[in-house]
């Protein structure tokens, strides 16, 4: 059904009006600072200052290790979703809690924890150093410490969009002999692929700014672990010009990056979710075949 | 060469115990929250029984007891699940939906899409093949659905209420062709649908509570209905209490007239049993009729409703038909008392 109450312009919407001055100050909040920066931007010596060989050293290890922990993200969170939305063990609830941690930590905290983990003296690290592989402070610990508060994004969007979907496709996809294996590679994943891609875009945007974390645990060396954020936060001491051309790039990357493939709040995917019962009424059918039209190759009109 | 399932969740009050032989279609009635699709669970594997087994040709589902524990996971089973919606894997187009039970089995792909036209081809939607499942009808996606279902060529196909999210237009085409598919083939059908039950299965199982209360062959079950369920499926009133010389002793003391059947030498009075008629039988007076062979109680009416050219009377668990005019002469209402008069020889007595 919900594919049926798509909203008509000029409807009743049900809000109060003193609604859109609050929402009208929210937006402020959040649109006036950047509007600030961009005036206070120096624009004969942009160009000049975000290709400078330490911004562009700095915008590029940004890019690959927040792709890096994308992946991460994607490879790690995928299980934890999927055991968080459909497994049933005891301390489920629990496991839910501390993966979710992250989301309200200060990073700075999650990089002391993080140190003491894999650091010179931590937890693994005295293994790994004796296997002469040292983590900390190093463009791996980057990798690390984004993935570390990215993770929760992925996990949430996509548990989320697991447990709107259901398990009835994978129980029928089971009852014509498909393996659990194949079941969520052919079913599961392909259904679940929007929450996916939106988790996997925060996360990806949420790497991009981390700061916290990473100062702590990897440091600040210049092409090894010295990301945009940080590179910005350096520059603001010493050339405050430079650091606001080098912000705005940063919020360029991250608009253009959560515009491309975050779409506001999705509907549960396209398909039969019913209305049991009254599935067969013309209008419920004709919603739903405009909103899988797009999907398909177009060949119906 | 049977599937036989012995099965019981604690915990929804399910106990069951049933064959079905390699041919035979049966149908699975009941109120709702009755158990027809916690059984449909257990046999297809989506739910664990506390205890019980199953085995299909031989085959062991699965044995749950106490000194041995024996579980095939859902898609080892054979037991393909058509249900309510058609739940066609909307990413896919047709002809991929179909071919997914062949593939997962491991044929090529080629093989596959090959099985799948011949079944597309045997529900007449070939020409859908090409097409996303949010481009069908209702009745489109159940044919494919059961195409998808038949390409995996289940030991045992599994259907829950396959016609129940349809329209009035699509169901019966449906229904036909179920009824050709399903000929030679082990199914279990749950439905809430006489027709369904006439049409397609050769033997009804009644589950009420968890519980089969009554099994057998389709027209015999509902002919000679013993729960007041079958008995609203088929269309009849329906008393139950001990059986007496000359009829049924109701539960509140009232005593019904009737033809026992079959021959009264079999019946012991006293024992359980039930009087059954047809609302058609069931005249409305609104004095009390005197006449021999009759039986005449008086009833507060509940409810009037069009019931195809007549009016349908109902006054608690009884109803009775009478013609439009006679309704309006009477100034039948809800809330009014008259009386239910019943010739004897129209009430078929036998135990319960």
């Amino acid at each position: 059904m919900n594919t049926g109450l798509h909203r008509i312009p000029g409807a009743y919407t049900g809000i109060p009006s003193w609604i859109y001055v609050m929402a009208a100050l929210g937006a402020l909040l959040v649109l006036l600072p950047l509007a600030a920066m961009v005036a206070k931007v120096n624009w004969p010596q942009f160009v000049p200052l975000v290709t400078s060989e330490s911004s562009l050293t700095a915008l590029g290890l940004s890019l690959r290790t927040s792709a890096a922990s994308t992946v991460l993200c994607i490879v790690l969170g995928i299980p934890l979703a999927l055991v968080l939305a459909r497994g049933s063990f005891p301390g489920q609830r629990l496991l839910r809690s501390f993966v979710l941690l992250p989301l309200v930590l200060p990073p700075v905290v999650g990089g002391i924890a993080l140190l003491y983990t894999f650091g010179r003296q931590g937890l693994l690290g005295r293994s790994l150093e004796v296997l002469g592989i040292q983590i900390a402070f190093s463009t791996t610990a980057v990798v690390l410490a984004q993935t570390f508060v990215a993770l929760p994004f992925l996990v949430v969007s996509l548990e989320g969009t697991l447990r709107t979907a259901g398990g009835r496709y994978e129980a029928v996809a089971a009852t014509l002999g498909a393996r659990p294996g194949t079941v969520l590679r052919r079913v599961t994943l392909p259904l679940v692929l929007p929450g996916l891609a939106s988790g996997a875009v925060l996360s990806f945007a949420r790497s991009l700014g981390e700061f916290g974390a990473t100062l702590t645990f990897a440091g600040s060396l210049q092409g090894v672990t010295r990301t945009l954020p940080l590179e910005i936060y350096l520059q603001r001491e010493t050339d405050a010009d430079a650091a606001v051309a080098l912000s705005l790039v940063l919020v360029a990357v991250a608009v253009s990056v959560v515009a491309l493939s975050y779409r506001g709040p999705r509907r549960p995917p396209p398909g039969p979710f019913p209305d049991a019962g009254s599935g067969a009424s013309g209008g419920s059918r004709a919603a739903r075949r405009t909103t899988a039209a797009p999907a398909s190759h177009g060949n119906v009109q | 060469m049977t599937f036989r399932l012995e099965a019981a969740v604690a915990a929804r009050g399910f106990d069951v115990s049933l064959t079905v032989g390699p041919q035979e279609t049966v149908a699975i009635m009941g109120p709702n929250g009755a158990g027809k699709s916690t059984l449909l669970a257990v046999i297809a594997g989506l739910l664990h029984p506390d205890s019980g087994s199953a085995e299909v040709d031989g085959r062991v589902l699965f044995h749950q007891a106490a000194d041995r524990s024996v579980w095939m996971a859902p898609h080892h089973r054979g037991t393909a699940l058509l249900a309510q919606e058609p739940l066609l894997f909307p990413h896919l187009t047709v002809l991929e939906n179909v071919a997914f039970g062949p593939r997962s089995r491991g044929a090529s792909r080629h093989e596959a899409r090959k099985t799948a036209r011949h079944w597309l081809r045997a529900v007449e939607a070939a020409e859908l093949s090409g097409r996303r499942p949010g481009e069908l009808s209702g009745g489109q996606a159940q044919r494919v659905a059961v195409a998808r279902a038949l390409a995996a060529d289940p030991e045992l196909l599994l259907l829950d209420e396959p016609m129940a999210a349809l329209d009035i237009h699509a169901a019966p085409l449906l229904r036909r062709l179920l009824k050709r598919v399903l000929a030679e083939r082990r199914a279990i059908i749950i439905t809430h649908d006489v027709l369904d039950a006439l049409m397609l299965a050769d033997r009804v199982i009644v589950l009420e509570g968890g519980r089969i209360t009554e099994s057998g062959p389709t027209r015999e079950v509902l002919q000679r209905p013993r729960s007041r369920f079958v008995a609203g499926l088929a269309g009849l009133n329906l008393v139950a209490g001990t059986l007496t010389e000359r009829g049924v002793r109701s539960a509140a003391g009232q005593d019904i007239a009737g033809q026992h059947d079959p021959t009264p030498a079999v019946l012991a009075p006293g024992q359980e049993g039930v009087a059954v008629f047809p609302p058609s039988a069931v005249s409305v007076f609104l004095t009390e009729a005197h006449g021999s062979p009759r039986n005449s109680f008086p009833v507060t009416i509940t409810d009037l409703e069009p019931h195809g050219d007549q009016i349908r009377v109902r006054a608690g668990e009884l109803s009775a038909d009478v013609t439009p005019a006679a309704s309006a002469d009477l100034g039948l209402a809800p809330g009014m008392t008259v009386f239910f008069v019943i010739k004897a020889g129209a009430v078929s007595v036998y135990p319960a």
